[in-house]
């Protein structure tokens, strides 16, 4: 089987992957980062969304060999090294916006690439740049309303906390 | 104001750090060294009879480690169910086999066929599709009124007819009720449809079956609500494994909604065939596999009578139900469109007569079972719906009808065999009021016809039966189970406390919000304290969660577990301060002398309760350790009001909900943060069932909508923010922290806001439009409109 080489958070890595390796199978279960989920089998959930040269990208959508020497970030590599969370990932648990977790490594990654290209987007900014991103447990509440957070805007005046 | 981290307050969740950092522990993310995986070759057809099936040249493959077949399991007991509901007769329900893999017959697609376990999944898959099937395609049984009618093709061949049960409630109510609406000035008549819905947690199903030939002990890791049901029920049932030598554990799991607690087949298979093959054996559904193999929920068709005075009080309900089962009993669900639903047709009114006729019906189908909610939803659907429909036809206002019939005083025995222990009903259409500002809807409702744009309000109540359940109740209305729920509750040397729990989390917060009750019973940091849940090797024996049962049931078990350990910790604080015990209090961590300024603290009791130098040994025994089972008196009562405004697009159909309202009253509350987000979570899946989300069967038994490019799930832009509130607290008498239970309301209160609202906006302009049913898709709004 040939290997696959790319920097993922930033680490050099090989691991072996056949032609249909998906790029989620091989960062879950070559490289054992299995913060990156797959929910569904038709590119619709998000959970395993992952930034591929800057780019938000569903895993589940992209052959590993397609992605041979490319820069890849996945939910892993989002913390600081010491652990502390970064902002987005910050606003999430300070609003509540997530609860199983299982779609919440996506919905971050999407969050990232939304207010890297968008940083200070309005409500329904969000609500649609998150139509590739289903959570089933928040209603999505909290979600936007972490985002909003994460982009530095005063979420106060958003109904309950 | 509550006091940090304890009870009321809103504590950030500590689980939140694991999955935002990918840290955390899905079943899928297990991974034993020498695994093996499983593909299972599932029926295509959903009605056939098996002829052969050969798999030589699938055993031939690259990989492939062993095939089995329903031949494989003969002599092994099937899934069971869960709970036998007694018809209006006297007799059992209808209970036909179901076999962990087909045997002679499938009978929906999906239903499994074979099982390929091979070295990696790709090998599986590939073997799998090399099996030979010969399979007679017979008749599918889709429709409900079809299956039910006369020479129509059976399920079962063994069965006598596709009638699960004829069911009546309360029967000896029957022939009053009759009468009532006979006599009535005026009823209002609806037929609707409960739409059928699939659960979807984000996570799929998983299961590892692992065992260990030196010991005999089997462990299955699994996504489930109850891991000690799953290993009651495997154990027990299907496998015959003792319970000493089976371990069952769900670690992280991905959302539930209902449709993880039930016990399926694949778990079955993997911990089987983890035996037979002698190496762990892994199966992950795929989200296709998913749709047509997780049970669905709702799938209820009904007509709804409710007689009225000329006031406008009820007089009578009556109410005929066709549920739809699938193909087989899932582990819950006769109870659901009975016990479940019948008991809560009074709502929040004091309706005196009631009659409830469900009739349940096998079909072609997936299983059909509890989903978020089960039949409290369906009961306040048309219930909500039927009073709205009335309102109109007396030309009242809906809330005033509402409020007219009120049940106002407490505790009050419904006609439907369940008491209401407390409410208030006034109050939280009172807040809902000012929440949904309701005197404003006409200003808006302007501005929408300014910007051509039709807008509605609907409101509407509910109530819902939860912490299920007394035992000896339940038991006597059919369930094969116990569902009390237990904690033990384990403090350290140090001070420090492990509790084990029943209950499992997989989205509730129970690791932060359990620890917030347990740091504030004795006043200490809830940092002192974790929570352990999912493992049956770890936990007492619990019932899990669902049924929004976990603060109630199991919440109460690690109260009334925490006071056996405040009250062993004060005889051993008594002992080291030369006091009477009488007179020990226990505050912010500290045990003290009532009137002396004697005192020692938590971590000095704790440590003496372990190194007992100085201790009442003849007295008691060492160490600090105590389990509690707790069997509920009655269910909690949660209860509402909800609205829903929305705009109705006259050119497309298409509904955009404006804004959405929810007042209620859970009781008492433990992490005001974590249930607001129970309740948008709720709000969010009722408007996805109000709008969206159709589980569609064609003619031939095939699922249309069996993939999220069909199955239209909420998305972040199909909804607004939500506002809710639950200041109205009438705490639940029962139970040590008088909570209720918060986790269904949402999705049970909101599908009839939504759809009330539509009636409103198109009735507003002047459509003849009594109902529509759900979900609410512009097509079909639009042909309500223009038909």
């Amino acid at each position: 089987m040939p290997k696959v080489s790319m920097t993922v958070n930033g680490k050099a890595v090989s691991a072996e992957a056949e032609g249909r390796t998906l790029l989620s199978s091989y960062l879950r279960e070559g490289l054992g980062l299995t913060g990156t989920h797959v929910g569904c089998d038709t590119s619709q959930c998000g959970a395993c969304v992952v930034h591929v040269d800057g780019k938000a990208v569903k895993s589940c959508t992209m052959f590993a060999a397609e992605a041979e020497g490319a820069e890849v970030t996945t939910i892993e590599g989002m913390a600081a090294p010491d652990g502390t969370l970064n902002a987005i990932q910050q606003a999430f648990q300070d609003h509540h916006g997530l609860q199983c977790g299982f779609c919440t490594p996506g919905m971050v990654m999407s969050a990232a690439a939304l207010l890297e290209e968008n940083p200070t987007p309005t409500e329904a900014e969000v609500r649609h740049y998150l139509e590739g991103n289903i959570c089933r447990c928040t209603g999505y509440h909290n979600i936007v309303k972490a985002i909003l957070a994460a982009s530095g805007q005063d979420v106060s005046g958003i109904a309950a906390e | 104001m509550p006091k940090d981290g304890g009870i009321g307050a809103s504590t950030k969740r500590r689980e939140d750090v694991r999955f935002l950092t990918g840290q955390g522990n899905y079943t899928d993310d297990i991974n034993i060294a020498g695994q093996a995986y499983v593909h299972f070759l599932r029926s295509d057809m959903a009605h056939g009879r098996i002829n052969a099936i050969d798999t030589a040249a699938a055993a031939a493959m690259p990989g492939v480690v062993r095939i089995f077949t329903g031949a494989d399991f003969e002599g092994i007991g099937g899934l069971p169910c869960g709970w036998q509901v007694t018809d209006r007769f006297g007799e059992p329900m209808q209970e036909p086999a179901h076999p962990v893999l087909a045997q002679g017959k499938v009978r929906h697609v999906g239903d499994p066929i074979a099982a390929v376990v091979a070295e990696t999944p790709e090998q599986a898959r590939d073997a799998a599709e090399a099996i030979v099937v010969d399979i007679t395609e017979l008749p599918a049984v889709v429709d409900m009124r079809a299956a039910l009618a006369e020479g129509a093709t059976k399920v079962h061949d063994d069965l006598k007819s596709n009638l699960c049960y004829d069911w009546g409630f309360v029967e000896d109510n029957r022939e009053a009720v009759d009468a009532a609406i006979k006599g009535a000035h005026h009823v209002t008549t609806l037929e609707l449809v409960n739409n059928r819905l699939v659960a979807n947690p984000m996570e799929p199903r998983v299961a590892v079956g692992d065992y260990n030939r030196a010991t005999d002990e089997h462990t299955l890791y699994t996504t489930s609500q109850n891991p000690h049901v799953i290993r009651l029920l495997m154990g027990a049932f299907v496998l015959g494994i003792p319970e000493h030598k089976l371990r069952v554990v769900a670690p992280d799991v991905g959302g539930g909604f209902g449709s993880k607690i039930f016990h399926y087949a694949e778990e079955a298979f993997c911990t089987f065939a983890a035996k037979a093959c002698n190496r762990p054996v892994k199966w992950t559904a795929s989200r296709s596999e998913a749709f047509i193999t997780d049970a669905h929920g709702r799938d209820h068709v009904t007509k709804i009578e409710l007689a009225l005075d000329e006031e406008g009080n009820f007089l009578a309900l009556r109410t005929e139900t066709l549920a739809n089962m699938g193909a087989y009993l899932s582990t819950f669900a006769p109870s659901v469109p009975t016990w479940l639903h019948g008991t809560l047709m009074a709502g929040n009114y004091k309706t005196p007569l009631i009659y409830v006729n469900v009739k349940a019906v096998f079909t072609n189908t997936v299983p059909v079972d509890a989903y978020r909610g089960a039949g409290r939803p369906e009961a306040t659907y048309q219930l909500e719906r039927v009073i709205d429909k009335a309102a109109r036809e007396l030309g009242m206002d809906p809330i005033a009808l509402r409020r007219k019939n009120f049940v106002t005083e407490f505790p009050y025995a419904t006609p439907v065999a369940v008491e209401y222990d407390t409410g208030d009903y006034v109050a939280t259409m009172d807040k809902l009021e000012e929440i949904a500002d309701i005197a404003g809807f006409a200003d808006r409702w302007e501005k929408s016809q300014d910007d051509g744009k039709l807008r509605g309000l609907g409101v509407n109540c509910y109530i819902e039966a939860c912490g299920i359940a007394p035992s000896n109740l339940v038991g006597q209305l059919g369930a094969r189970a116990g569902l009390y729920d237990a904690a033990t509750v384990r403090v350290n040397a140090t001070g420090s406390i492990s509790v084990m729990v029943g209950a499992h989390s997989h989205g509730q917060g129970h690791e932060t919000s359990f620890p917030q009750v347990v740091a504030e019973m004795i006043g200490i940091d809830p940092s002192q304290v974790e929570i352990v849940h999912g493992d049956s090797s770890k936990i007492p024996f619990g019932m899990g969660t669902y049924g929004s049962r976990s603060i109630a049931v199991c919440g109460s078990a690690m109260v009334r577990a925490t006071e056996k350990i405040i009250n062993k910790a004060k005889k051993i604080a008594a002992h080291l301060m030369e006091a009477s015990e009488a007179d020990i209090e226990l505050k912010d961590g500290q045990f003290t002398v009532a009137g002396t300024d004697k005192s020692v603290a938590w971590g000095d009791v704790t440590l003496a309760a372990y190194v007992p130098h100085n201790y009442p040994l003849e007295e008691i025994e060492p160490g600090l350790e105590e389990t509690a089972f707790y069997d509920p008196a009655n269910f909690t009562y949660p209860a509402g009001a909800y609205a829903c405004e929305v705009e109705v697009d006259p050119e497309t159909g298409k509904v955009t909900i404006c804004s959405f309202a929810a007042a209620d009253d859970f009781g008492n509350i433990i992490n005001p943060m974590i249930v607001d987000g129970q309740v948008h979570g709720g709000i969010g899946q009722g408007i996805g069932q109000a709008l969206l989300e159709n589980a569609v069967y064609d003619e031939n038994g095939q699922l249309l909508s069996g993939s999220y490019m069909d199955y239209a799930m909420p998305r972040a832009d199909d909804v607004p923010f939500y506002v809710v509130d639950h200041s109205c607290q009438t705490p639940c008498t029962h139970n040590p922290l008088g909570v209720k239970g918060c986790g269904e309301a949402g999705a049970i209160g909101s599908p009839p806001a939504v759809v009330n609202a539509v009636i409103d906006a198109l009735q507003r302009a002047g459509k003849d439009v009594s109902h529509i049913d759900m979900p609410l898709t512009p097509a079909r709004v639009w042909a309500a409109m223009n038909g």
